[in-house]
């Protein structure tokens, strides 16, 4: 019962919910970049919406299934094949043992999520499975997948088997994901601690401007171009919180966007902090690509992740009944 | 003390008492940080705490779905300004006197002589004044188990480097500011090297990883090239 990786991809992770509760140790939390993706592809499976997933970027890698497994693609599309057949994304697929899968090119967003149904055998660090690459912990060996490393499933509880024959089987329904990522629309901020640091001109070309995420963004964080923001006052910060979502100014008047691989402590002014229901969005948003940024409220950002949460609950319900019931008649 | 509750957009909020490197202070943090830390508020995920504030990460979702009716900022800040109240010890006394050996050899050490140099101080003296003190770690942060220890002596004051270094080995003991840290793991970093100990400051297979713990006292005993060596851990 295993994923046999045949040629490794740019960078590909095993990534859950991210790891909580060792901050005051310097512990980063590291994670899915697009939780959504992550959730969506494992109730596709019928796994729990924080079970371990794969993370892949493009190039991606190229495995072979030891295994029968039911799979779902979510996320970036980076058009899978599965012997040389083409794989939908957000549906559950049925694949027999011997299947190689391929990605053969990116289409759309950065990172595409794989989860196999009953999730990867693994065993938690301090509470997580998500690979600290920094710690070279959790996941996989701590450490990016590899040539030749065979990743264990577990059985999948669900029970369910592929027909004979056919290699691969696409179950009949698949999800719109959509509503999540909006085209064009502005990723949204809350006013940092330091927010006030910048001079009001500064401030206002926050929002009016089309930022571009350079090539110097990865897992940590993105570097923005755009405009130069100034600080009316200029004061050395002793370290203190930063997290995923933080917008930190940088001396040279660049801001940064700290993403999930980022530190728990930092010393430059905290300008910003993204919402949590537009990090995904802002996850499958690569080096060259362009956005703007927007003000909101507090009570906006817990609307948003509200419905956020709402609508993947809804989702999970849909996928587990759809699951059931095929497997009702499958009897 | 007075204090000032900022969130961290709708992921945390941030307690700061001030902009400051302040071992009372930081006892605040430390003894508010112990006391959450037992209480474990429902929906709390993490506690941050750093020189001068502590900042709670919370778990806006799970709030959301469990108290509909409470605004999870305003809730956290409700709960944590009742809390404070109740910290009136700030004589922070859980830390624990760590003694960690240094080799401040040559080998080790590529920016000794030039701390030396430009405070018009033998080499000797630098690593007499380095060793000679006790010092606080306020924080860990920047990377697992990595200490922010303080204050050195004012002779040994440096800024970190312009260009940060692309590897620093685990285990480099450096200066930046009138703080020293240690390099737990090899990384890329801009502190002023003056010496490395062979202690794994951060071992994920250590049923507790990080050595150190924010409000322990540190000593650094100056070992030999030879001592080090036969003190490296096994990889």
């Amino acid at each position: 019962m295993s994923l046999h990786i045949l040629k490794s991809g740019l960078l590909d992770t095993i990534q859950d919910e991210g790891r909580y509760g060792f901050g005051h140790l310097g512990v980063n939390r590291s994670g899915a970049m697009d939780r959504v993706g992550m959730a969506v592809a494992n109730f596709l499976v019928g796994n729990a919406v924080g079970e371990a997933v794969l993370e892949m970027h493009f190039p991606a890698p190229e495995i072979r299934l030891e295994a029968p497994v039911l799979l779902a693609l979510a996320g970036a599309n980076f058009t899978a094949e599965a012997d040389s057949v083409s794989v939908p994304l957000h549906t559950p697929v049925l694949l027999q043992a011997g299947v190689s899968i391929k990605f053969q090119k990116k289409r759309a967003g950065t990172r595409c999520y794989l989860a196999a149904g009953g999730g990867f055998a693994l065993d938690a660090w301090l509470g997580s499975c998500s690979t600290n690459l920094v710690a070279g912990a959790g996941g996989w060996k701590g450490r990016a997948l590899r040539a030749g490393d065979m990743l264990a499933l577990r059985q999948n509880t669900l029970g369910v088997q592929p027909g004979s024959g056919e290699k691969m089987q696409c179950l009949p329904w698949s999800v719109n994901v959509s509503d999540f990522y909006p085209a064009n629309q502005p990723i949204r901020f809350c006013p940092g601690p330091e927010y006030t640091w910048l001079d009001t001109d500064s401030q206002s070309s926050l929002a009016k401007t089309a930022w571009q995420i350079t090539a110097q963004s990865n897992r940590m964080g993105y570097r923005l171009k755009g405009a130069n923001l100034q600080q009316e006052r200029v004061t050395e910060l002793v370290s203190s919180v930063v997290a995923p979502g933080t917008i930190q100014l940088l001396p040279n008047g660049q801001p940064i966007v700290l993403m999930t691989d980022c530190q728990t402590t930092g010393g430059y002014p905290r300008i910003g902090q993204i919402i949590q229901a537009d990090l995904p969005r802002l996850a499958q948003l690569g080096a060259g690509q362009a956005f703007s940024l927007q003000a909101v409220s507090l009570e906006t950002a817990f609307a948003a992740l509200q419905e956020q949460t709402q609508i993947l609950r809804r989702m999970k319900t849909g996928c587990a009944l759809k699951l059931s019931m095929m497997l009702t008649t499958q009897r | 003390m007075t204090y000032q509750i900022q969130p961290l957009g709708d992921q945390g909020l941030c307690i700061s008492w001030g902009n400051t490197i302040d071992m009372r202070v930081n006892s605040l943090v430390l003894a508010l940080n112990d006391h959450l830390l037992q209480l474990q508020l429902p929906g709390m995920l993490d506690l941050i705490p750093a020189y001068s504030s502590l900042s709670i990460l919370f778990d806006a979702r799970r709030m959301l779905r469990e108290f509909p009716q409470q605004q999870p900022y305003d809730y956290m800040c409700k709960r944590v300004a009742l809390e404070i109240q109740k910290i009136t010890e700030v004589n922070y006394s859980e830390g624990r006197l760590v003694e960690i050996p240094v080799c401040y050899d040559q080998s080790m050490a590529p920016d000794l002589e030039r701390i030396a140099r430009q405070n018009k101080l033998d080499p000797a003296e630098i690593i007499r004044l380095h060793s000679s003190r006790t010092y606080r770690v306020y924080m860990l942060g920047f990377l697992p188990g990595f200490p922010y220890m303080g204050a050195v002596d004012d002779r040994l004051a440096t800024p970190r480097l312009a260009s940060p270094r692309q590897l620093v080995p685990a285990g480099s003991v450096g200066i930046a500011g009138s703080q020293t840290g240690i390099y737990p793991l090899d990384a890329p970093g801009g502190w002023n090297l003056i010496g490395r100990t062979p202690l794994r400051l951060f071992d994920p297979n250590r049923a507790e990883p990080a050595l150190l713990r924010p409000g322990d006292q540190i000593r650094f005993t100056p070992i030999s090239l030879a001592a080090f060596q036969k003190n490296i851990p096994a990889p």
